[in-house]
């Protein structure tokens, strides 16, 4: 990184360019408007495409997107097929050859990351699973420092006379970031083994790194709308073996967890998914400490 | 020059995360939609939309009972960094037709886009969706009367898309025009048979609400094109005409949903209209053998029509979606000069209504009933039983 670092740099410096205006840059959900924010301060002017109350899978190419895409030096998504709905055809639409797929404007966060869920066999029997992997790796803090590398990089490839500012603010998120990974996992360690009901396979990093265990699923298969037969197989299995709690994100309809919580007595949690998905929420490291404070007062 | 290649290859090492792809992606997306449907109605031999010359064709769907619609057989993919090409071929009993064979241009940049080959029109709204994702089992009677369905061009198109915060976009489309309202003997020409050019604007109104405009000037050069009437004697009569083809189209699109997650509910308002004046010279093959007045004249032919149609289709709860179409069109004057012809003076509707269940999104079942009152003189009560079933890459749909 530090050798990708030192080139752009140099890069920098024999290109000699004036000092050019803010980066127009185009977030797909608003964890990366933030990361933008954090690296790239007042230097890039951010939009984010979706809000936390939107479902990034079931977006529409609306004609207000496309207008922002025409003019986005960079476009930062997730990628691993998340936004493949809407983005690709926003991409073709919108004109701007800087961010086709392969050119420095488009930006996957999910290249910079080891996914998980990878399925071994794709079958649209098995629901609508993404090849390359579960894309909501957002919510695993340690994703977020490697997708702020890439992102510092890429930010000081197209903006070669700010490269060392971006460089800057990388080093200092990581270092606000660091100690605060540390403080959630100890604040969570009581999480441990606590067994959840998730509504989609959005919490799957959340999980991983906290150490809960998936109890069941609202989701009969990825993408697919929990049924009332499902459901009912669900509160069987509670019955058996309980679970603390029913997380659900602010996009999806709270009828399923809530019905679960009735039957079964134990709280349903909308957790904030994303930056503005709570009123606590309102950047990244708030993102954590509203999600813990959730966990933490649920499991009690 | 050797300081900016070291440049560009660093650069490159720089992003190359960005380029590992796997393999898979190398092959063209292929998709397979299948479709087909019940129909109870009026056994109807000549299906025709009174007042109006039939626009060629017709995607099947006036059988009745038990058929097989069309099934279309869609690969896409990017060609290299600069372009795109997309293919749809309609399969049907002893038929492969070509709905769409295009390239499009990726790295224009400037807000610009160029595509060429044979492909949807980007006139109205309505145009350029193939019928797996009409939102009724059948096309409006504006379309079917204007172009038989969807307008095709053999030909290129350019769009610019402007750097304004509001949603504006001017295209320009020249084709060959071998379709109607074009005809094939009009395609064949040096330069355009027909041409396009088209503006909408759009954008959001609050988190909740998003909506497109656009208003469409096409104008068609058909020689000799096919037609039929009755002739003042009641004997059918065959015509050709040669001359101009002109229309415009209004179209609006307004969508809701709570937010703007099309998750639980969200509603769908869209309404189009146009007018289409005709001018040329029509000539009247001799049918007196029939018994009909033609002689084999040729005279001046002139024509003004309109029509529109406007829909709502709302998703209520997840999986479930209800709508409802109204179908309007007036066969408005038709001046026939000296050829002893008549045009039936009419004003088609239809009351259309449908509910539709889709387990995935891949998937599709749908009911609709439809009070078509198109042909003078008869009401035809229908209910269609439908299915919509897509396999493989499904892409993106337009908004």
């Amino acid at each position: 990184m530090n050798k990708t670092l030192a080139v752009l740099c140099a890069c920098a410096a024999l290109a000699a360019a004036p000092a050019a205006a803010a980066l127009n840059v185009m977030a797909c959900e608003p964890e990366w408007a933030s990361l933008i924010r954090e690296l790239a301060g007042d230097r890039a002017e951010v939009f984010a495409a979706t809000t936390a109350r939107q479902d990034p899978h079931r977006i529409e190419a609306r004609p207000a997107l496309l207008a922002r895409a025409r003019r986005a030096d960079l476009l930062v998504c997730t990628g691993a097929e998340l936004e493949i709905g809407w983005l690709p055809l926003l991409q073709r639409e919108s004109g701007n050859a800087a961010i086709q797929p392969g050119r420095p404007g488009y930006f996957e966060a999910a290249q910079f990351v080891a996914l998980i869920d990878k399925p071994a066999v794709v079958d649209r029997a098995m629901g609508d699973v993404h090849a390359a992997g579960n894309p909501h790796l957002h919510l695993d803090p340690r994703n977020l420092l490697k997708v702020a590398e890439g992102l510092a990089a890429r930010f000081a490839a197209l903006d070669p006379p700010n490269a060392a500012f971006y460089a800057a603010r990388q080093r200092e998120f990581a270092a606000r970031m660091q100690p605060a990974i540390a403080r959630w996992r100890s604040d969570g360690a009581a999480l441990e083994g606590v067994r959840v009901v998730v509504h989609h396979k959005s919490w799957s990093y959340l999980v991983a790194w906290l150490g809960l265990e998936v109890a069941a699923d609202l989701e009969p298969k990825p993408g697919i709308e929990p049924s009332a037969v499902h459901l009912a197989q669900v509160l069987d299995k509670l019955k058996a073996e309980p679970a603390k709690m029913v997380l659900r994100t602010p996009y999806q309809s709270p009828r399923g967890s809530r019905w679960i919580a009735e039957r079964t007595g134990i709280p349903d949690v909308e957790l904030p998914y994303t930056v503005g998905g709570s009123d606590q929420a309102r950047d990244l490291f708030s993102l954590f400490d509203d999600t813990l404070a959730k966990l933490k007062a649920a499991a009690r | 020059m050797q300081r900016n290649l070291w440049c560009a290859a660093a650069l490159a090492a720089a992003i190359a995360p960005a380029q590992a792809q796997n393999a898979k992606s190398f092959n063209p997306d292929i998709s397979l939609i299948l479709q087909g449907r019940y129909v109870n109605g009026k056994d109807i031999d000549d299906r025709h939309i009174s007042g109006f010359v039939t626009a060629g064709h017709e995607h099947g769907g006036d059988a009745r009972g038990f058929s097989l619609e069309h099934s279309e057989f869609t690969i896409s993919g990017n060609i290299d960094p600069y372009f795109r090409g997309y293919a749809t071929f309609a399969l049907a009993d002893e038929e492969v037709e070509v709905e769409e064979a295009w390239f499009q241009t990726l790295a224009l940049g400037a807000g610009l886009t160029a595509k060429a080959g044979r492909f949807f029109s980007g006139v109205g709204y309505a145009n350029e969706q193939h019928p797996h994702a009409w939102d009724f089992a059948d096309q409006s009677l504006m379309y079917q009367a204007l172009f038989g369905g969807n307008l095709r061009e053999d030909g290129v198109q350019l769009k610019w898309l402007a750097p304004t915060p509001v949603f504006l976009e001017l295209g320009a489309e020249a084709a060959r025009g071998q379709f109607f309202p074009g005809s094939e003997a009009g395609g064949d020409r040096n330069g355009a048979g027909m041409a396009a050019v088209f503006a909408k604007v759009g954008g959001d109104v609050g988190e909740s609400h998003s909506w497109r405009a656009g208003i469409n000037y096409l104008a068609a050069r058909p020689v000799d094109r096919e037609g039929e009437f009755h002739d003042a004697n009641q004997v059918e009569a065959h015509t050709a005409f040669t001359g101009d083809s002109k229309a415009w189209i209004v179209d609006f699109v307004w969508k809701w949903a709570p937010f703007g997650n099309p998750r639980e509910r969200n509603l769908k308002l869209q309404a189009e209209f146009f007018e289409r004046e005709e001018e040329g010279e029509l000539s009247c093959e001799d049918n007196s053998a029939d018994g009909g007045a033609c002689t084999g004249l040729a005279d001046a032919y002139r024509s003004k029509q309109s029509g529109w149609y406007a829909q709502a289709v709302f998703q209520f709860v997840p999986r479930w979606r209800a709508g409802y179409r109204y179908d309007r069109l007036d066969s408005g004057t038709v001046d026939f000069g000296a050829n002893p012809l008549e045009n039936e003076a009419f004003k088609p509707t239809r009351h259309t209504a449908m509910l539709d269940y889709s387990p995935s999104e891949f998937s599709r079942f749908r009911l609709q009933l439809e009070q078509d009152q198109s042909m003078q003189g008869v009401t035809d009560d229908r209910v269609i039983l439908q299915y919509v079933h897509s396999l493989g890459a499904h892409g993106a749909h337009r908004f």
